[in-house]
């Protein structure tokens, strides 16, 4: 599962964070998720709250809330300047799963509908990103 | 944040030496190299691991003759094991299509396989890297941080002069290098060493032009037979940068 590998690295990064920060314990999380990474939100959860179940750092993650937010991908041509979005590309199932793996691989199976062109940014909805951590301290 | 940065040095943490295969041109055998190296150590003995961060162009599958292989899913991704060497590309995803990426995507496509891959133990793992000092080169050099480089040049004025900013530009940020291997020698001279003499770099040695090795691409066999793997093999055991048992 792709989930568990990137909930680990949010563990590890509330950790890092809120040791640098000072805090004790964590009450939440919100994290972005890009739907480009197509990400089971379900077992990410279950991930998350697993692993954070085994940390041994003295930080409090029992009462950690997750909230997730899930944003809708854009993508911009490079060339032409069309915007469209990700949900309108129509990928097989193959094609899908490869996005999941590496979302750049995007690049490799999607044309601009306009002019065609694989040069396109992603503009927006990606992967995952911590928005923020809440809790308290010392 | 981008919580991708801080499982890197997890995902790494079971290697015991990483070496980045560079150089500053293409086409001098960096991707040959890193795939003989591969092999090399694999025979040796050595866990090996492989990974192509060449994202536009990945050529270490054509040259290992690796297909039909696709990686597991458990809690990340683990790269297959062909010919003993824990292979990772780029190309599993991407398949046959071509992938123009951008800087950032670059950055994105290498973090992400990165912060994905579990490679467990290894003794070694091989980086084949595009050629120059681009966006791939600099996050080897950001993310894999106990990366030593291995550089490449061919007896040309114009790959050397390129070869010259890569082992600047590494000795600036005080990256490690084993050594330089001046590769496709077509006859005897010693003007690169001479040019190289100002840096203070090990040469570990030449390689001459194999006109037979295009024969022996896709067959790992062959190519443990080359003459191009003999010398591989030859430099990395007397080479102090390597520091093998025999």
């Amino acid at each position: 599962m792709h989930e568990w590998s990137l909930a680990e690295a949010v563990i590890a990064t509330v950790i890092e964070e809120s040791i640098k920060e000072g805090l004790e314990e964590i009450t939440k999380i919100k994290i972005k998720i890009g739907e480009l990474q197509q990400m089971d939100t379900e077992i990410f959860e279950f991930a998350l709250n697993e692993i954070a179940k085994v940390q041994d750092v003295g930080l409090l993650l029992s009462e950690m809330r997750i909230e997730m937010e899930t944003e809708r991908a854009i993508l911009k041509c490079g060339v032409c300047g069309k915007e469209w979005a990700f949900d309108e590309t129509g990928l097989g199932e193959e094609e899908y799963e490869a996005v999941h793996f590496a979302p750049e691989v995007a690049h490799a199976y999607i044309r601009c509908p306009s002019c065609k062109s694989p040069d396109f940014e992603i503009v927006q909805g990606r992967g995952v990103l911590i928005d923020y951590i809440k809790g308290s301290g010392k | 944040m981008d919580p991708r940065l801080n499982i890197i040095d997890k995902r790494l943490a079971g290697i015991k030496r990483l070496i980045a295969v560079s150089g500053g041109k293409g086409g001098i055998g960096k991707s040959l190299t890193a795939s003989v190296l591969a092999l090399t150590l694999s025979k040796m003995g050595y866990r090996v691991g492989l990974l192509d961060l060449d994202l536009s162009a990945p050529s270490t599958h054509v040259i290992l003759g690796i297909k039909d292989v696709y990686p597991e899913e458990e809690k990340g991704i683990i790269p297959p094991e062909v010919h003993h060497i824990k292979f990772m590309s780029i190309v599993y995803f991407t398949r046959d299509n071509p992938a123009p990426l951008r800087g950032i995507d670059i950055s994105n496509a290498m973090l992400e396989l990165l912060a994905v891959t579990r490679w467990g133990s290894l003794d070694f793992l091989i980086v084949d890297t595009p050629p120059g000092i681009g966006d791939a080169t600099m996050d080897v050099i950001r993310w894999l941080r106990r990366a030593e480089f291995l550089v490449m040049t061919t007896p040309s004025k114009v790959a050397l002069e390129t070869v010259k900013k890569v082992i600047k530009m590494l000795t600036e940020l005080n990256v490690p290098i084993i050594g330089v291997i001046e590769n496709m020698k077509m006859e005897k001279s010693s003007w690169v060493k001479h040019d190289l003499k100002e840096f203070n770099v090990s040469i570990l040695g030449e390689i001459d032009f194999d006109i037979t090795i295009e024969g022996s691409i896709g067959d790992v066999n062959k190519l443990l037979e080359s003459d191009f793997a003999a010398i591989i093999k030859e430099l990395v055991l007397k080479s102090s940068g390597f520091d093998l048992k025999t």
